[in-house]
């Protein structure tokens, strides 16, 4: 089955200011020649992938310093250990950028004609979901071993705090998963849109920041 | 002709009714819908405080709806103190909520934006429609608190920890009643979020030629702001509500505190920190002020130039940077929601200082408008009339602020009617004005009917004085230190104040009975209002551009090109940002 990826209008970027279609320079003379306009590629879904994203660092932000303020006012809080399969999860989650990258990769390539194969990228794009759903099942590991520790939710502020990040994190990895699941099965319905797979793929690859950046609050704070 | 054919949507039209009107895709329903609930809100909101009123002027008068309502909350007709509260919260959270943050933001934003933009629809049409349904449940969700035994919640709609955390045992409405509350913000939240995302991705990407940023018309200036400011404000809340909902749940202590003792028992948990959530609330509080705000400093700014025939004093960017300013600094002056929370004195000067400095951009927007009226052809239409409304209601309000800015002064005015009075004005019914000035002016696009403009200035004069009698009172009583969150003076030294609050109640009433000549007015038009033209106003952007009501894709399949500002005007003389003839104004 023949594949299709749509390519953006290759538009020369010479303009030193750009912002949408209307901005910068893009616009009619008041002549009305309209020769002279430009039409500008049209990006809505990275552009709201970034906007969404920026929602998200406010949301951990806020988590982020509610943990410090807690911390600051507590007399009930108590050190803990962090799960050693953290570090296994994190190696998941870092390593599924690399193959969603690779990926990404393999996918122009085969809208240039330089790969003809749509399995490669199909592949890569498999083993990156596979180590994302790998990470979601590491982190439920993680917390049934906090359990069997007595350590629930409700038990002290550390836990509070462990379970809570982790889970918001863990959800918002689910729904990056569903976007992996959405554009695997547009490649393999030959629509896939290439901005589509860059903002599934910054949306990813941010979430790989986004856990580091915890495991490290985690580690110092807890 | 300054337009080329195009591709028209980039959905199909919906086929049916369910598709069409109710889970439609096209921004303009889902403009309609938002408004709708808008309005059915604030009448509930309306009635509710119409309820308060009468209880706090007539302490033993009987309102049997109540009694049905709410047998434990009002037994025959009486309502108790913590029933008054509860109202008093719904009241807040219904009119914050899902009237002033939804109908000038998300109910104009979504109608008006796109066609200002020229663009056929939303970016996200879906994500559109899905806005305003999460937005839904979370009013059914609220909704439903008033039919369920234990009633709505009593916390005020800031649900102040650990009152609000800490379950049933803090009194009625504070079990099943504040969970479904925290429920429906939370929802409020999800779907606030994803318009704010709608709105920004929309402004930056689908523009039409030639639109740039410094001719973008200010409505869609100040959706677009707005649209930032709650994007990042929301999502801060998201988080708070979650660890309310952990607190009360989950059993957490994130904003319980140790030893703490509710109705003689004591509460299972330890070290939380109400402040926290004070904190955490109120950095999504004070923006909440400006988000339902700056919209409406959008729609006037767009309407005056069209009714003073003249661009505005300073062009475009005086007031948008105005308003980025209002918009930034409303991040960095949370605290003074705080002063007598127990937080450190240091700290209450720290927020002091900028709460001072965002009077600067809003004082600098005040006279923006005020100066543009110097020498204009001004056209007192219904419009125009609660455009200025909006600004002597936001003059008035804003002066209280000076006074509460001051943590010396907000100490004893803190807990006063005075903070009523002032917020009501400065962002309640300011907002209410800027909306119904959007109303009026977006009416005849919306429906391709207009609206009877007698009973509209009629609707006018009477709300004007009747907000007036109602709210500069309660500044008054403040002052003489009239408590706020009192459901009854019978038994004080508040006495003396009575008669100040019969007549506020009696305003109130009539206040409100107003409101129902804008509700006839509104149902009417649209059935027997004289057919409008595309551009009654003659106004210059892009809404005006099409017919009235655009079609699905807003433009017939055209693509407009931009050539000129939004306010080309020059006292009877305009040019439409489409037309290619020359600048008169410069813009």
């Amino acid at each position: 089955m023949a594949t299709t990826v749509y390519e953006p209008p290759q538009v020369e970027r010479h303009l030193p200011y750009y912002s949408g279609k209307g901005g910068g320079e893009n616009r009619a003379p008041a002549g009305g020649d309209l020769h002279a306009v430009e039409d500008r590629p049209l990006d809505p879904a990275q552009t709201g992938i970034r906007v969404a994203l920026g929602a998200i660092t406010m949301s951990f932000a806020a988590l982020t310093s509610a943990m410090i303020v807690r911390q600051g006012t507590a007399l009930d809080w108590r050190h803990m250990t962090l799960p050693s399969v953290l570090y296994l999860n994190t190696i998941a989650l870092l390593v599924s950028s690399i193959t969603l990258e690779v990926s990404r990769r393999r996918v122009t390539d085969y809208a240039r004609g330089v790969q003809t194969q749509i399995s490669i990228p199909m592949l890569w794009l498999l083993a990156t979901l596979t180590l994302g759903l790998l990470f979601v099942v590491g982190q439920s590991v993680a917390w049934l071993k906090l359990r069997a520790e007595g350590l629930y939710l409700a038990s002290n502020p550390n836990s509070s705090f462990f379970y809570l990040l982790t889970g918001v994190h863990a959800t918002h990895v689910l729904g990056g998963l569903l976007a992996l699941v959405y554009v695997i099965s547009k490649l393999r319905r030959a629509v896939l849109r290439r901005s589509t797979f860059a903002a599934a793929a910054q949306y990813w690859h941010f979430m790989g920041a986004l856990w580091l950046y915890l495991l490290l609050l985690l580690w110092a704070k807890l | 002709m300054a337009e080329t054919q195009v591709h028209a949507a980039h959905h199909a039209p919906s086929q049916g009714f369910i598709r069409k009107y109710v889970f439609s895709v096209d921004h303009k329903i889902i403009g309609i819908q938002y408004l709708t609930l808008s309005m059915v809100s604030a009448f509930i909101g309306m009635a509710l405080s119409w309820a308060m009123r009468i209880h706090l002027a007539y302490p033993d008068f009987r309102i049997p709806i109540l009694g049905w309502l709410s047998p434990n909350g009002a037994p025959n007709g009486l309502m108790t103190p913590e029933y008054y509260l509860s109202l008093m919260t719904m009241h807040g959270t219904i009119m914050a909520f899902f009237v002033l943050t939804a109908a000038p933001f998300a109910g104009f934003g979504n109608f008006v934006l796109p066609i200002q933009v020229g663009a056929a629809d939303m970016a996200f049409p879906r994500l559109n429609m899905s806005s305003f349904w999460v937005t839904f449940v979370g009013f059914l969700l609220a909704a439903a608190t008033f039919f369920i035994p234990d009633g709505p919640p009593l916390s005020g709609w800031t649900a102040y920890a650990p009152l609000s955390a800490v379950g049933s045992v803090a009194g009625p409405g504070q079990g099943l009643g504040q969970t479904l509350w925290v429920l429906s913000i939370a929802m409020f939240c999800v779907a606030s979020l994803m318009g704010a995302l709608n709105f920004i991705v929309t402004t930056l990407d689908m523009r039409t030629k030639g639109l740039t940023l410094s001719r973008l018309p200010l409505s869609t200036w100040a959706w677009f702001i707005d649209a930032w400011v709650s994007l990042l404000a929301f999502a801060v809340l998201l988080p708070c509500g979650l660890l309310l909902a952990l607190d009360r749940l989950g059993g957490t202590s994130f904003f319980i505190p140790g030893g703490l003792v509710f109705n003689d028992q004591l509460q299972p948990h330890s070290g939380g920190s109400p402040l926290l959530f004070q904190h955490l609330f109120w950095f999504f509080g004070h923006p909440e002020v400006y988000i339902i705000i700056l919209p409406a400093f959008g729609i006037v700014s767009h309407i005056f130039p069209t009714f003073i025939r003249k661009p505005l004093v300073g062009g475009w960017k005086v007031i948008t940077f105005a308003e980025i300013a209002v918009g930034t600094l409303s991040f960095v002056v949370w605290g003074h929601h705080m002063f007598v929370s127990g937080m450190s004195p240091f700290m209450a000067m720290v927020f002091s200082v900028p709460t001072l400095f965002i009077t600067i951009p809003s004082v600098i927007a005040v006279l923006v408008w005020v100066f543009s009226l110097y020498g204009a052809n001004i056209r007192f239409d219904t419009p125009m009339l609660y455009s200025l409304g909006f600004v002597s209601l936001f003059i008035t309000g804003g002066i209280g602020g000076f006074f509460l800015a001051q943590p010396s002064t907000d100490s004893y005015l803190h807990a006063t009617s005075f903070v009523v009075g002032h917020f009501h004005f400065t962002m309640g019914l300011s907002a209410i004005f800027a909306t119904f000035a959007g109303f009026y002016y977006w009416y005849p696009k919306i429906f391709g009917r207009t609206m009877n403009e007698k009973l509209g200035k009629l609707h006018f004069w009477l709300s004007f004085v009747g907000v007036y009698c109602v709210f500069i009172t309660l500044h008054l009583t403040g002052f003489a230190g009239s408590v706020r969150r009192y459901s009854a003076f019978v038994d004080d030294f508040m006495i003396p104040l009575m008669p100040a609050q019969r007549f506020m109640t009696i305003s109130a009433l009539l206040l409100g009975a107003a409101q129902f000549i804008f509700l006839f007015n509104a149902i009417w038009s649209r059935f027997k209002g004289p057919k409008s033209s595309d551009n009654p106003w003659g106004a210059t952007t892009l809404e005006w551009a099409t017919t009235s009501p655009p079609p699905f894709d807003n433009f017939g399949g055209r693509q407009l090109t931009v050539y000129h500002g939004p306010m080309e005007y020059d006292d009877e003389a305009s040019v439409m940002q489409t037309s290619p003839e020359a600048s008169i104004a410069g813009t």
